[in-house]
């Protein structure tokens, strides 16, 4: 349901400040979503006083050390730092991104960061994903095929086949860009999302596959696919550079072609 | 029906208590493409459409019945505040319109590449901006 305004027991309060050692030349501040299931108190922000010049370039830089050196509760998932596993996505200066890959230089003045936008919260930056988790399976994120596989090997694409795919496999189900979705943030109940959408389109498009028909007959729903409404953030805040939206074009289209 | 999601709101803490989860801040905090942005603006134009034909409506079956009616609603629509509605009105939907076929060309496949949505967001803004303005010099120079 659309609700501009977060719930009562979500505002946000004022939180502590860590300042920085006197004498710290570039000091930066990152002001941090806080909440603690175990205080019962509102979520709030807390600001550190970072010294740049004793910290790595990366967003995920500052929030390690913040962890290591200054607020050892502070709680964030993260595990590659090289964007290629998708936990460090949050939001930061507004827009969601992966920390790792994120520089804080991009950001002007303070460094603000909040957990990925509109979902549940597990502790600080972290968010609940299994409503995302549980909608990516319900579109079969796997092969389907009635015809055996060739027995003496696997089943062979073409150069062109297997280029349909590129923009697709490269995606790392962070949710950046579900998330950034308002259409997803009011109906994310029923709307499959930016990032299910283009994994469903991923195996739409594989030629090996066989079950395009039946994934798209899935997909034909007033909510699952057609609460797109061509919004754009998806596109614009997806850390690896994917088009979700134009995924979600070509299944309407195919849709289309479908019905004849 | 209560949102499913709402699930996914209860939690235990440490001690094994229930806790209701906070909902991360949305509109709160998320920076504005332009998109999102002509997205909104879209379907309020829209809305606010279907209100101004009604004035519209209310003018030309006026203009059907009696010179006093139409002279009532001459007078109303020439007024300041008459004006301004029109304004509003023509702007919403020059606006609509070429946001519309913004969307006709996104339905047909094309446009949805990074500086393309943004550019073509831009033309919409300016193209809405430049007709209104000259609608309404020819308009009021004819007037």
């Amino acid at each position: 349901m659309v609700a501009f305004n977060l719930p009562l027991n979500s505002r946000i309060g004022q939180g502590q400040t860590f300042k920085a050692p006197a004498g710290t030349k570039r000091v930066r501040d990152f002001k941090i979503y806080r909440w603690n299931p175990d205080d019962g108190k509102n979520p709030s922000t807390d600001t550190y006083e970072i010294d740049l010049d004793a910290c790595g370039p990366m967003v995920l830089d500052a929030l390690i050390k913040i962890k290591n050196e200054i607020d050892p509760t502070l709680t964030f998932r993260r595990s590659c730092r090289e964007g290629i596993c998708g936990s460090c996505a949050m939001n930061i200066d507004g827009g969601n991104t992966l920390a790792c890959l994120k520089p804080i230089e991009d950001v002007k003045g303070a460094v603000k960061i909040s957990p990925l936008p509109h979902m549940p919260v597990v502790k600080d930056l972290v968010p609940d994903l299994s409503q995302a988790y549980a909608q990516y399976s319900s579109i079969k994120p796997w092969m389907q095929a009635d015809s055996p596989a060739p027995p003496d090997g696997e089943r062979l694409q073409s150069k062109e086949e297997r280029a349909k795919l590129d923009g697709m496999w490269e995606c790392i189900l962070c949710f950046c860009c579900s998330t950034s979705c308002p259409s997803y943030w009011w109906n994310g109940d029923r709307y499959l999302g930016p990032a299910v959408l283009l994994a469903a389109y991923r195996w739409i498009a594989d030629s090996r596959d066989e079950a395009t028909g039946q994934r798209l007959d899935e997909l034909e729903d007033p909510f699952k696919l057609y609460r797109c409404h061509t919004i754009m953030n998806c596109t614009d805040t997806c850390p690896k550079g994917l088009n979700p939206a134009k995924a979600i074009g070509t299944i309407k289209q195919l849709i289309v072609e479908r019905q004849g | 029906m209560r949102d499913v999601r709402d699930a996914l709101m209860t939690a235990r803490n440490s001690e094994g208590k229930l806790v209701r989860r906070p909902l991360s801040p949305h509109l709160q905090v998320y920076r504005w493409p332009i998109s999102m942005a002509l997205s909104i603006l879209h379907r309020v134009t829209g809305c606010a459409l279907g209100v101004g034909t009604l004035l519209l409506t209310w003018w030309l079956v006026s203009a059907a019945g009696p010179d006093e009616a139409f002279d009532r609603a001459q007078w109303f629509l020439g007024s300041a505040v008459g004006l301004l509605l029109l304004f509003g009105w023509s702007l919403a939907l020059i606006f609509h319109f070429f946001s519309g076929i913004r969307h006709l060309v996104w339905d047909s496949g094309i446009g949805f590449e990074a500086p393309t949505y943004n550019t073509s967001g831009w033309g919409v803004v300016i193209a809405t901006v430049v007709c209104t303005v000259l609608v309404w010099v020819v308009g009021l120079v004819v007037w």
